[in-house]
């Protein structure tokens, strides 16, 4: 059967694994080919990659650091932060990517969904989405979490997978670094409406978070960032407690 | 050495790097000769199978390929590269593949019916033949899967993989190998079964 996965993000700026806290500031976490063979060797089933740098120097950087993870990580990579082109996909993958995640970029040009999934395979194409609640409904937004669009959530997500984006990444504005569990409702209603992986994003605080998520949503993935570099449990803790629930897991 | 085929169709690097990580000296190319000179061949592959299966055509590297498996030289089919070892496929349209597996590949809705696709993740292994790069596996073992295609094998069935239904995740027939998953991409398991294709004999 397949399993769920479990999949640690890191935010990469200028070279370093870093995080914001309480939306103030970034820390500086630890250094990305470490912890990205350090979460491997721990069990997570795939590692997600934003490059959160805007300068051509941090870029660059962001471009060797890929480089090193993927010559020593045999497990799938996902990069995105920064893709707006074809050109874009062509540089991240030819350091190592699997997958490549799109989001404002998308937002901007649509047809770039449909243009990397023809050129690279629907496998590929992850599109990511920043989404808050508002009313009875569901709002992208671009540019990290920053601006609105008018764009529902449910309708951009079908519209993902009918341009061929082969999987989806759900980030929830509203929990995101509150840790007080993923938005369920949310997550809900997005996977109801699409035939494609999804990977929930956003609350996660605590294992317990991780075995609601997968018991009531039908989410293929679930990702966290804090829980996982500040060690507040171990992968092998939430897939053990996983297990026990009756959940998958690649043990 | 092995020979990693570039035939222009997805990316090696992880490929070749597996390799270096276990010991097994490759070579990523797409010339005739460092091919015929390599001990074994890989043929890998992601995207769409007529792409493919026209750019080995246009290459010539298809004729190269099926001369050098006639010969006995061991050759690994990983994920399209393994579609592309049977009769045909049904991925937009009907194409020819190398021929050398009978069987033919077809949607993989049609076994996997409600379930979503590409069949994307970790999925365990099931074990229903002696198969040599499966070597100190267990059943029941985990590697990554991405297709949305799946064989279906008239001969060779090697190990299957459960989703909605039986799926063929290994093919071997003689020096014939394949398998739908991406071992480069499948952590220590997938080390384990490229070292066990590297230190074939």
């Amino acid at each position: 059967m397949l399993a769920k996965r479990i999949i640690p993000c890191l935010d990469v700026k200028d070279g370093r694994v870093v995080k914001g806290k309480n939306f103030v500031g970034l820390q500086d976490v630890d250094d990305p080919i470490k912890l990205a063979s350090f979460y491997s060797e721990c069990g997570a089933d795939e590692l997600v990659f934003y490059d959160i740098t805007a300068s051509a120097e941090g870029r660059a950087l962001f471009c060797e650091v890929l480089k090193g993870v993927a010559s020593k990580v045999f497990i799938p990579l996902t990069v995105g932060g920064g893709i707006n082109t074809l050109d874009d996909f062509d540089r991240v993958l030819k350091c190592g990517a699997d997958k490549v995640s799109v989001n404002s970029g998308a937002i901007a040009n649509p047809d770039l969904i449909k243009n990397a999934a023809e050129k690279y395979g629907n496998q590929c194409v992850v599109l990511s989405m920043d989404v808050k609640k508002e009313g009875n409904c569901y709002k992208v937004y671009s540019k990290g979490g920053r601006i609105r669009t008018d764009i529902d959530a449910v309708e951009w997500a079908i519209f993902g997978q009918n341009s061929g984006a082969g999987e989806i990444v759900l980030n929830s504005i509203d929990t995101d670094g509150v840790k007080n569990g993923f938005d369920l409702p949310m997550l809900e209603a997005v996977c109801n409406a699409v035939n494609i992986p999804v990977i929930a994003s956003g609350g996660a605080g605590s294992i317990s978070h991780f075995v609601e998520l997968f018991k009531s949503v039908n989410a293929d993935a679930g990702l966290g960032a804090s829980v996982f570099h500040y060690r507040q449990f171990s992968i092998k803790e939430l897939k053990n407690e996983l297990k026990k629930n009756g959940i998958e897991v690649r043990l | 050495m092995i020979a990693i085929v570039d035939y222009g169709v997805g990316n090696l690097f992880s490929l070749a790097h597996s390799l270096d990580k276990i010991g097994a000296e490759c070579q990523v190319t797409g010339d005739f000769k460092i091919i015929q000179n390599a001990e074994k061949i890989i043929l890998p592959g992601v995207g769409a199978f007529g792409d493919a299966a026209k750019k080995l055509k246009e290459s010539g590297l298809d004729r190269l390929i099926l001369n050098q498996a006639g010969e006995g030289k061991p050759l690994l089919g990983i994920c399209l590269g393994m579609q592309l070892l049977f009769d045909r496929s049904f991925e937009y349209g009907v194409h020819d593949g190398l021929g050398l597996i009978k069987g033919e590949v077809r949607p993989l809705y049609e076994i996997s019916k409600g379930l979503k696709i590409p069949h994307m993740g970790w999925n365990s292994l099931h074990f229903c033949d002696k198969n040599p790069i499966f070597r100190g596996l267990c059943e029941g073992d985990y590697v990554y899967f991405v297709h949305s295609y799946y064989a279906k094998c008239g001969e060779g069935l090697s190990a299957t993989t459960d989703y909605g239904g039986e799926v063929t995740a290994a093919v071997r027939k003689g020096n014939v190998y394949g398998v739908q998953f991406h071992p480069e991409k499948s952590g220590e398991t997938g080390l384990k079964i490229l070292k066990a294709f590297a230190e074939l004999r």
